[in-house]
């Protein structure tokens, strides 16, 4: 069980994380969505320890970590698969910390294989791995102490297709019995994916969170009509504010059955109307995370921009 | 009747897989890590056939009348006093320059204790070093035999003070990584600083005080002859200048530091 109450931290005379708080229970994976510089790694270590918050409080499995006696025994990390040393060969990186947490030396094989990485890889040295290698080590290392807690930072950063897929069934595996896991991600389908649970945060603040069906409630309508003229003055008549989406669709911030009153009152013939479900998932992340626009691949200005203006 | 006590609601278990990783094994740790990456190893190697080098030469050179075990040992434990400092530096700035403190701190959150077994690892490597020095020069002099009284004389002595002056020289090392947390200042730093030092303190203003803080002037003579009363007090104040207090700078700075990304 992971929990954060008000955690705050400033970096630099700026505020990197702002009074984030929330909780990961036994059983269910949480996916920490947001985009780079939005304050994800900060917060993951202000949970270890590793930085220390201005205000607030992080407690893992009911206390604070840095009074687990013997912390890789409980809480499995992986906060930068590349924070090993280049001239240590990979499984002497393991053997290090298995020594250090009293983990028997045969798990670091054992976990080698588990993760993919062969003998010879595990003679080379961490400066000569891929981006990939890296991750898979990253991921054994926090596995070694058969942990009951996970916190990934960006695990699927670098790994294939295929290595995603073995990553979202080993944690699926890992949650289902009993862990917890709390794993970053800068994009929306991997979160998706695997999470139960999605907190999306944009500027140092959690801006979002709740199971994938809670965020879909406030997604908005996906809208098509055949006049999208006429459903665009109607939607702006009504008050509603459109964008533009997948071809000719609109995405509207309202519920369904007030899109079609509106477009009843313009009198427009719609062709499909539903719930906006991934697109509009994916308009609220980057809407959520507005701060950090100038990176999103999406542009975030609606087709009538004096409806939205102030939020410009 | 029952004698059963409540355990606290929410107990931490600090048994079995749980107990805290005890202070030898942390130890033990460091000096693993002071060998099994690619540079440490090859240091400590260069370490041991650089001292049996300079033992062959300073025998194979000169008179032999001067081959004493004091006058080997001068020049012997050389390669050791350079190098092992740099291991010092090397073994905490390694944990921000190679980033593994993410990973060290993570396993043991409690910083002070890794600095700890980081000084004891130093002092267990400077006196395993010592040794092999001690042994190299000594198996040099026994096969050179010079033909001199007293070839021995002084020879247990020399070897104490030298203790003193290799685990200094590698807690200064420590200090310096510890307090500059970056591997190529602070190499830079522990051997221009001193150096620095002794031409500041060559001027005559300082003429007085420069026995006492300069290390080259205070600590040269550990391995070199007995010390006096007076030159051991000298050797104290230059190690609290430039080990101790660098030490206390480095373990505030590395308790309060943030280990970043």
């Amino acid at each position: 069980m992971i929990d954060s109450e008000g955690l705050t931290k400033q970096l630099g005379g700026r505020t990197v994380v702002s009074d984030v708080s929330f909780r990961c229970e036994p059983g269910t994976i949480t996916g920490f969505l947001g985009p780079n510089g939005a304050g994800k790694t900060t917060t993951m270590r202000m949970l270890v320890g590793l930085s220390k918050p201005d205000r607030g409080e992080a407690r893992i499995l009911g206390g604070r970590y840095r009074d687990l006696p013997n912390p890789g025994r409980r809480v499995g990390i992986l906060l930068d698969a590349s924070a090993q040393h280049a001239g240590r060969r990979g499984r002497e990186a393991l053997a290090v910390s298995a020594q250090t947490m009293r983990v028997p030396a045969q798990r670091v094989d054992t976990l080698l294989d588990l993760v993919g990485l062969d003998q010879a890889a595990g003679r080379r040295r961490v400066g000569a791995y891929s981006l990939g290698m890296r991750q898979r080590l990253g991921l054994a290392h926090a596995l070694l102490g058969e942990p009951e807690v996970l916190i990934l930072d960006e695990p699927a950063n670098g790994l294939d297709p295929e290595g995603m897929r073995w990553m979202r069934e080993l944690l699926r595996g890992f949650a289902d019995r009993g862990g917890t896991v709390l794993l970053s991600s800068h994009l929306l389908a991997e979160v998706e994916a695997v999470a139960d649970r999605m907190m999306i945060i944009g500027s140092g603040q959690i801006q979002a969170q709740g199971t994938r069906a809670e965020l879909l409630t406030q997604t908005g309508t996906l809208v098509e009509a055949a006049d999208v003229a006429g459903l665009d003055a109607a939607l702006h008549h009504a008050g509603l504010a459109a964008h533009p989406a997948d071809g000719e669709r609109r995405l509207v911030d309202a519920e369904p059955e007030a899109v079609a009153r509106a477009a009843m009152a313009g009198g427009v013939v719609l062709r499909r109307i539903a719930p906006a479900e991934d697109a509009g998932l994916e308009r609220l992340f980057f809407e959520l995370t507005a701060a950090e626009a100038s990176t999103a691949p999406q542009d975030p200005n609606p087709i009538h921009p004096e409806l939205t203006g102030a939020t410009a | 009747m029952s004698t059963a006590t409540l355990a606290p609601p929410v107990a931490v278990d600090t048994t079995g897989l749980h107990a805290r990783p005890d202070l030898g094994r942390l130890v033990a740790v460091e000096l693993r890590k002071m060998v099994d990456t690619r540079a440490g190893f090859w240091m400590q190697v260069a370490t041991v056939a650089l001292t049996a080098l300079v033992v062959i030469v300073a025998l194979a050179v000169g008179d032999a009348a001067d081959h004493t075990f004091a006058a080997v040992f001068d020049v012997g434990i050389f390669p050791a006093a350079v190098l092992l400092p740099v291991a010092g530096i090397l073994l905490v700035t390694s944990e921000w320059s190679q980033r593994t403190g993410m990973v060290t701190f993570a396993l043991v959150p409690v910083r002070s204790r890794i600095l700890g077994a980081k000084v004891i690892a130093s002092l267990a490597l400077s006196v395993a070093m010592l040794a092999m020095c001690a042994g190299v020069v000594a198996a040099g002099v026994l096969v050179a035999s010079p033909p001199v009284d007293g070839a021995w004389s002084d020879a247990g002595t020399l070897i104490a003070q030298t203790a003193v002056y290799l685990t200094g020289g590698i807690l200064t090392g420590v200090a310096f990584g510890a307090t500059i947390l970056a591997s190529a200042p602070a190499i830079v730093a522990l051997f221009a600083l001193p150096i620095t030092w002794t031409a500041v303190a060559s001027l005559s203003l300082f003429a007085d005080v420069a026995p006492w803080l300069d290390t080259r002037l205070a600590l040269a003579p550990l391995h070199q002859e007995v010390l006096s009363t007076t030159q051991w007090a000298q050797a104290g104040t230059a190690l609290a200048l430039w080990m101790l207090l660098p030490l206390l700078i480095g373990i505030w700075r590395i308790t309060r530091r943030e280990v970043s990304v």
